[in-house]
């Protein structure tokens, strides 16, 4: 899905922020990009989202070659890939609604259907009923949560993520995580940033450690137990069942993403 | 294509909701783009109204035809008849000998002395008026050639210097007139483009963010464009106000000079199709302003 082919990414300030890196994200994978700030999570995200050009080396996202892709091209481009950044990037001045429906509106879909399936990507998430908030109404966490439903509204095959928890508390950097999670589990490749290491131990994921642009690969499972142990110091037992407990436990209105994803033209929710 | 249709009209009706979010700065790019436009409508006005007041330009080039004496009112008729059918000719009058030789002893006052005269010392005279579009100095000099032509003409006055100068105060005022209508255009099209720069400005992280999930350039540019269509629609209006409001206050003072001078005379509104043309004008100065401002300036911000 992803193929980065000894990539490197070079600042026009000289600053090499990517070196030879080679790393394959099959389809449907979830891998978690981890290594400290600086080690070049962001650019290695950035390439694949076409915000930056590789300067050596190729990079095929989806079966394109993205160092192909003509720049009146790269809107289409971006359209497949659903982004989640650590400062939401939500528009202030328009409601959630508004917020969650911009790529479908962008790609053109009529009003009824836009209406259904940015209800249905914010019952995702755990927000329905608060389309005509605006996004200071809401806290940090529930902002976070209306970029993620912008992010899977068009139901892109790729979802990346940049720092998703950097602003969150440890208990909404779970539930976050875990909303990833459950869309990884219906089929979506999820590429998560994150340089909290604790966070991660939660989740058997793959994950790929960056060091000064190279390539670090981790351990790719973690045991229950790790986990369980890491909860219970951190959060009290209940966490671990909150964690991997039915997403209805873990907030009653939260969905199955099945539903959002299965959904076809027409099919209510 | 409905779908298509919706999102234009969404984004238009959301432009008009975003400029009315900002009432004191929209009002006064409003302002200014009507100032701008009501200068060279106000102009055009000045010029309607005062070929108007002149009575047509086209009764100041008429030509003055004497047809040689003695004729009878047959011939003169007859000649009359075939200048009429000439293409560059709109009217002929004739006034006969006898009738002129009447209107000549009523008002001149010279009765007794006219009566002395054992035979009518005037000729006929025809006064050929040129149709519209051969008013011009070559056409006209022609046309008297052609009637000096005629046998039984024997004089044709035509006072081609008069009708030059005439040419060339209209050539100026049209062309001045085009002029002040280019720069304020041109005027217009920087302070749209200008506005829409700031607005874009201030929308930088929207627009960002409306690339970042895959907005088009087209897409991103769509609510600029009718931003500056709605300043153009809004300053053209604004300038029919102001050219209205001139009128208004106009309108009874030149028809109190125009009665001192015996003229019914009456200062005219702008018509119908030049509003039209006004506010299409305006609607078209704001579109390609904001086009303009908006494709150089988006292009320049990109996600980062």
């Amino acid at each position: 899905m992803i193929r980065f082919d000894r990539v490197s990414k070079r600042y026009p300030n000289g600053r090499e922020a990517l070196s030879d890196l080679s790393l394959h994200v099959a389809p449907g994978e979830m891998v978690f990009l981890t290594g400290h700030s600086g080690a070049g999570k962001s650019s290695l995200l950035k390439l694949i989202a076409l915000i930056e050009r590789p300067s050596r080396g190729q990079l095929v996202v989806n079966g394109q070659n993205v160092g192909a892709v003509p720049r009146r091209k790269v809107p289409a481009f971006r359209r497949q890939i659903g982004m989640v950044f650590q400062d939401h990037k939500l528009l202030h001045d328009r409601t959630i609604f508004d917020n969650v429906a911009l790529p479908l509106i962008i790609a053109g879909v009529g009003t009824k259907e836009i209406g259904k399936r940015v209800r249905a990507a914010l019952d995702q998430v755990g927000l329905l009923g608060r389309e005509h908030s605006v996004p200071l109404e809401l806290s940090t966490g529930e902002q976070q949560r209306v970029g993620i439903a912008r992010a899977v509204v068009s139901k892109p095959p790729i979802l990346i993520a940049d720092e998703p928890t950097g602003n969150l508390d440890p208990d909404l950097s779970l539930e976050v995580m875990n909303i990833f999670r459950r869309f990884n589990e219906v089929g979506v490749t999820v590429l998560v940033a994150s340089h909290d290491l604790h966070l991660l131990e939660h989740f058997p994921v793959r994950r790929v450690r960056l060091e000064g642009g190279r390539l670090r690969e981790g351990t790719a499972v973690h045991t229950r137990e790790g986990r369980t142990h890491f909860d219970r110091a951190a959060h009290g037992a209940q966490a671990a069942d909150r964690v991997f407990g039915e997403p209805s436990t873990l907030a009653p209105n939260l969905l199955d993403p099945r539903r959002l994803l299965a959904q076809d033209e027409g099919a209510e929710p | 294509m409905i779908v298509w249709l919706t999102r234009h009209l969404q984004t238009l009706i959301g432009s008009l909701g975003r400029l009315s979010q900002h009432k004191l700065a929209t009002f006064l790019t409003v302002l200014v783009i009507g100032i701008a436009l009501a200068l060279p409508a106000s102009l055009h006005l000045l010029v309607t109204n005062a070929q108007k007041a002149t009575g047509g330009w086209n009764r100041a080039v008429d030509l003055s035809v004497f047809l040689k004496r003695p004729s009878s009112a047959e011939d003169a008729r007859r000649v009359a008849d075939r200048i009429r059918q000439r293409r560059d000719v709109a009217a002929v009058d004739l006034t006969l000998a006898d009738d002129a030789l009447k209107a000549f002893r009523q008002e001149s006052g010279f009765g007794a002395a006219i009566d002395a005269l054992n035979e009518n010392p005037l000729p006929h005279t025809l006064v050929v008026r040129p149709a519209a579009e051969y008013t011009n100095a070559p056409s006209l000099e022609s046309l008297a050639t052609d009637l000096r032509a005629l046998p039984s003409v024997d004089v044709v006055q035509l006072d081609t210097e008069w009708v030059n100068r005439l040419d060339a105060i209209l050539v100026a005022i049209r062309r001045g007139l085009i002029l002040t209508a280019a720069i304020l255009a041109l005027g217009v099209m920087v302070i749209v483009g200008n506005t829409i720069r700031l607005d874009i400005q201030n929308r930088r992280a929207e627009i960002e963010v409306t690339k970042l999930v895959g907005g088009s350039d087209a897409f991103v540019r769509r609510p600029f464009l009718y931003n500056g269509v709605w300043y153009g629609l809004a300053g053209g209006l604004v300038a029919l106000l102001i050219t209205l409001a001139a009128v208004a206050a106009l309108r009874a003072p030149v028809a109190r000079i125009a009665g001192l001078y015996g003229s019914d005379f009456r200062l005219d509104p702008l018509g119908l199709q030049p509003s039209l043309w006004l506010l299409l004008g305006g609607v078209a100065l704001g579109w390609l302003g904001s086009y303009i401002a908006a494709t150089r300036h988006l292009r320049s911000i990109e996600p980062t």
